[in-house]
């Protein structure tokens, strides 16, 4: 083979090809204009009609074509944001900072998995067998039969899983019990309305729990296709009537849908466990790094009982055996429920989502097992109760339902005057972000296994100081 | 010490090392692993979670109790790994995965497989993106604010649109968002009950007829005219006082262009509808036209399409809705606003039409960076170049395959397609038995994916082929020789590709059992007690 020509004139007499458009040399593109026989691009847009076409140049910003110059601009953009890692962040509120494991890293940065698709079982092996083996771990944590191919997001999974019981049970109206998260709820809103009514049934002001004579009374009205409750709750709260709601709910003939934090299951009891029909929340706390709220995907439980699998959107993987012994394959479990597979007679839509945050938190799993999963939910049981009873004892600063027990998050009034968003800039002054606010005198504040007892001290000396 | 012995002078002839063969003899990675419950033993350990300090449990007074019937009983039957050994079970899987990066991705139409940029994964990988909460205060995320603002402005001069949203969490996500903006526009304009009706086409994405039933419209798919254009009888037909909108790719998944596209959103217009562009092809187009000069109320585009976000096993993606600036009130919020005076980025979230919210937060945050560095390193010029050399390849490979023996390109005779091609191999399906499936399996014996097409096979035996600007033209040679190859094979030696694959990880699938609920197995539990009885 000839060398391609290489004199120095040669490299200099044009612009140098993109590095991301091998075929931008001109001689390559003459050639292959040549081999088609076109006289030129323009050939190929011979369908678009000039009254539709963009007769001038797109007004962008000078290209930074050179790697050194885009990483000098991405670099300046970049130093003008403060990590709430790199800093002492009691934020939470659905996205949480965790310990990331550095294997979790590294598989999730796999060129492979990074780059994969749509591929079949026979290119992509691998990819089939993570995503399964992450429905099977979920499973096991969920302590269900069938866990999803992730969708975007745990919003998303709450109004699918309602959906779901809506079709499963052919009812309209969804009871909502106590706090859930108002972007939460806007998402669930509109995702249901073109079948079903919201009923939402306020938290008992005595104990910041489900009222559970109201959820009875909505239920008695009928029509009830779900009960949906939140185990913790959005203020953190876990609820003891969580089992009871359960009960009522399929007294009355509606499914039992709870939402969850998946790193609280090593301690607190599965929903599945005290009556739920469908679990569903987000994987973000499972080695997902939270990227400005970019880390979620959402998952969906469920026993295997057909009238429930057969209403899932998404794919499920399943395993079956191959042509040789020993040799595991897998392939899609009832397709035909798809929109691949029925366009609009499937149910909802599937599509991309959040797969490779599946294979993440299925890595995390494997690492932590049933001891570490045990282990980070008494950690963050023991921390959440040690900064609640170090905050509440600072005058001008209430734990509401301090007697609850609280997983992670947990909220906090401020009694001494000064608003919540004046005390927080406080608090960012001294190299700390408090929690999420809620109110003018009211935030959610959290912690968790990353947080130590000096790091609780600290926070509580600091608002000692700024609270009044 | 040598481990050759001396063996004297060696000829160069005996030192030559013959030229490659025409196809590369590919084996995929086959590391007949195990299941990770498979793994490990009691008592292992992956990784270490803090303890609890003995202070707090003092302070405490003990550990936290749990409410009656809310404490875990069992402990979940997670297995117990040493790292190294998780470790390697997961590289084992990704190796045994084709991926992007190692093949000649063409083969998966309408997906437009593009590279993504090596020097992007580091800006999302850096703490200042991955390790920053959706919550912060505004003044702590400048720059992420900067980047997301910047990038709705570059999309909004790509597509022509007056305001971007970048939440929602892929393609379909944003079909779904701008048919949940359609119904709020019309709700406000007390037309909700009355307009109930949406209008897709067979060959524009499922997603589109998905999204739009499930937001509660009926839905009308128009089936292309003889030349494979969308019909415009049809769509004259099919419009009245119930459409809602039409829903159109362009070109669509055949890689034609609909030439009276315009047409097409004037007739919805008149009729009071709404127009929707779903931007997934748009690849071979930018800067080339664009949805506002076709007179689209909205479009989208998939920033891991188009804008090369890794496809990450199929998501995390992004999506982006653009729209005019009579719908922007219904854009999912917050919204990312700049204030020329104080030069600060804010949110704002007091939006009272708006949507709501389509996902948490912000979106995709670590692939709105990466589409924001991609386009930035190619820049208007760039752009116009991916677009062009997008069309090229398309063309040239067009014109190798179809001088194979078999296969056709059906509709719009002699007419070039944009930026991808569906191929039929019903005249070699014909003349062997043999199924676009079977070629898309041995296709993978050379270490490569291929795609069919989406449900149903309009085109008979179909094909979708989408050579993007990435590929160099070695690259679309030795994917058309690869067809060439295996379309030789089945004419001339059937049984080769009809027990393929041969050089997988694995052999062929037994899929009964996926459709039998009786034996399915989605999980390691359902297999163990439906299958093995244990």
């Amino acid at each position: 083979m000839t060398p391609p020509e290489n004199s120095p004139d040669h490299l200099h007499a044009q612009a140098p090809a993109h590095p991301y458009i091998p075929n931008a040399v001109p001689a390559v593109r003459q050639a292959m204009l040549d081999a088609v026989g076109a006289a030129g691009v323009e050939d190929f847009y011979a369908d678009i009609p000039e009254e539709i076409r963009l007769r001038r140049s797109l007004d962008l910003p000078a290209p930074l074509r050179s790697e050194a110059q885009l990483v000098r601009h991405m670099e300046q953009l970049l130093t003008r944001n403060t990590p709430a890692t790199r800093t002492l962040s009691f934020l939470g509120g659905g996205c949480y900072q965790h310990h990331v494991p550095a294997v979790v890293d590294e598989v999730m940065g796999r060129s492979e998995f990074l780059t994969a698709y749509a591929g079949e079982p026979y290119e992509d092996h691998g990819r089939f067998q993570a995503m399964w083996e992450y429905q099977s771990l979920m499973a096991e944590l969920l302590d269900v039969d069938v866990v999803n191919v992730p969708v975007y997001d745990g919003f998303q999974a709450a109004g699918t899983a309602l959906r779901m019981a809506g079709r499963v049970t052919g009812l309209r109206r969804l009871l909502i019990c106590g706090d859930v998260d108002p972007d939460k709820l806007s998402k669930i809103r509109d995702y249901v309305r073109p079948d079903h009514d919201v009923v939402l049934v306020p938290t008992d002001p005595a104990t910041g729990g489900a009222d559970v004579d109201a959820v009875r009374s909505a239920l008695a009205e009928g029509d009830v296709a779900a009960v949906y409750a939140e185990a913790p709750s959005r203020l953190g709260l876990v609820d003891p009537a969580l089992p009871e709601l359960g009960e009522l709910a399929h007294d009355q003939g509606a499914l039992y849908v709870v939402g969850c934090n998946p790193i609280s299951l090593g301690v607190l009891a599965p929903p599945s466990s005290y009556g739920a029909d469908l679990t569903c929340g987000d994987i973000q706390p499972l080695g997902i790094r939270m990227s400005y709220g970019g880390g979620n995907a959402g998952f969906i439980g469920a026993n295997d009982d057909l009238r429930l699998v057969s209403e899932y959107p998404t794919r499920l993987f399943g395993l079956v055996p191959t042509d040789v012994e020993g040799e595991y394959g897998f392939g899609d479990v009832a397709y035909d429920r798809t929109s691949f597979a029925q366009r609009e007679e499937g149910k909802e839509w599937v599509g991309t989502a959040a797969a490779l945050h599946g294979i993440g938190a299925g890595v995390y799993l494997s690492l932590m097992g049933p001891h570490g999963m045990r282990e980070i939910g008494e950690t963050i049981l023991a921390h959440t109760a040690y900064a609640k009873q170090r905050l509440a004892a600072i005058p001008g600063v209430e734990i509401p339902y301090a007697e609850a027990v609280h997983f992670a998050d947990f909220p906090v009034r401020f009694t001494g005057g000064r608003s919540t968003a004046d005390i927080h800039a406080d608090l960012r002054e001294r190299g700390i972000f408090g929690g999420i606010e809620t109110a003018a005198d009211q935030a959610l504040y959290c912690v968790t296994e990353v947080h130590t007892k000096a790091d609780i001290d600290e926070l509580a000396a600091a608002l000692e100081e700024i609270v009044k | 010490m040598s481990a050759h012995p001396a063996a004297g002078p060696v000829a160069p002839e005996d030192a030559r090392i013959a030229d490659k063969p025409a196809l590369r003899r590919f084996h995929q990675a086959s590391w007949d692993e195990k299941l990770i419950f498979e793994l490990g033993s009691p008592g292992e350990r992956g990784v270490l979670v803090p303890e609890v300090d003995p202070e707090i449990t003092e302070a405490l007074g003990g550990t936290v109790g749990l409410p009656a019937g809310l404490c875990r009983q069992t402990p979940p039957a997670l297995p117990e790994i040493g790292q190294q050994q998780v470790l390697r079970h997961y590289l084992r899987l990704s190796q045994e995965t084709l991926g992007a990066d190692l093949n000649v991705d063409v083969g998966q139409g309408t997906c437009t497989m593009k590279y993504s940029p090596k020097v992007n994964d580091r800006f999302v990988t850096d703490e200042r993106i991955a390790g920053l909460h959706p919550l912060q205060d505004e003044s702590t995320v400048q720059g992420a604010l900067e980047i997301l603002h910047r990038l709705e402005g570059l999309l909004k001069e790509v597509s022509g649109m007056d305001r971007v949203s970048l939440q929602p969490g892929a393609g379909s996500a944003a079909i779904y968002a701008n048919v949940a903006m359609i119904r709020g526009y019309f709700a406000d304009r007390g037309e909700a009950e009355t307009r109930d009706e949406i209008i897709t086409t067979i060959f524009s994405h499922p997603s589109n007829a998905a999204c739009a039933k499930t937001a509660g419209f009926k839905v009308i798919t128009l089936h292309p005219d003889a030349d494979g254009y969308p019909d415009i009888e049809a769509l004259r037909a099919a419009v009245g006082p119930r459409t809602a909108a039409l829903l159109i790719t362009n070109p669509e998944d055949t890689g034609i262009y609909n030439p009276r596209i315009a047409e097409f959103v004037e007739i919805v217009h008149a009729a009071g509808g709404l127009a929707a562009y779903d931007q997934a092809n748009a690849n071979g187009i930018l800067g080339i036209t664009r949805a506002r000069e076709a007179g689209f109320d909205l479009c989208h585009f998939n920033l891991h399409k188009t804008f090369s976000t890794p496809h990450a096993c199929g998501g995390p993606a992004a999506g982006a809705c653009g729209v005019t600036e009579a719908l922007a009130p219904y854009l999912p919020r917050p919204t990312v606003e700049y204030d020329a005076e104080s030069g600060r980025y804010w949110l704002d979230d007091d939006r009272p039409h708006s949507v709501g919210k389509i996902r948490p937060h912000h979106g995709v945050v670590p692939n709105l960076v990466r589409a924001y560095a991609w386009i930035m390193s190619l820049g208007a010029e760039g752009l116009r170049e991916v677009a062009e050399t997008a069309v090229l390849n398309n063309n040239y490979l067009l014109h190798k395959v179809k001088q194979i023996r078999g296969v056709s390109v059906p509709y719009a005779a002699g007419r070039p397609r944009v930026e991808q091609v569906r191929y039929s191999w019903e005249q070699l399906g014909a003349d062997t038995g043999i199924h676009s499936e079977q070629i898309g399996v041995r296709a993978a014996d050379f270490g490569t994916h291929y795609w069919t097409s989406h449900h149903p096979y309009l085109v008979p035996e179909p094909m979708t082929l989408e050579p993007t600007e990435s590929y160099s033209r070695a690259d679309l040679d030795e994917y058309a020789a690869i067809l060439a190859e295996v379309a030789r094979e089945a004419y001339e030696d059937p049984e080769t590709v009809r027990t393929a694959p041969h050089r997988s990880t694995i052999h062929r699938v037994r899929p009964e059992a996926l459709d039998d609920p009786a034996v399915w197995s989605p999980s390691w539990r359902t297999y163990r007690r439906k299958v093995l009885g244990t």
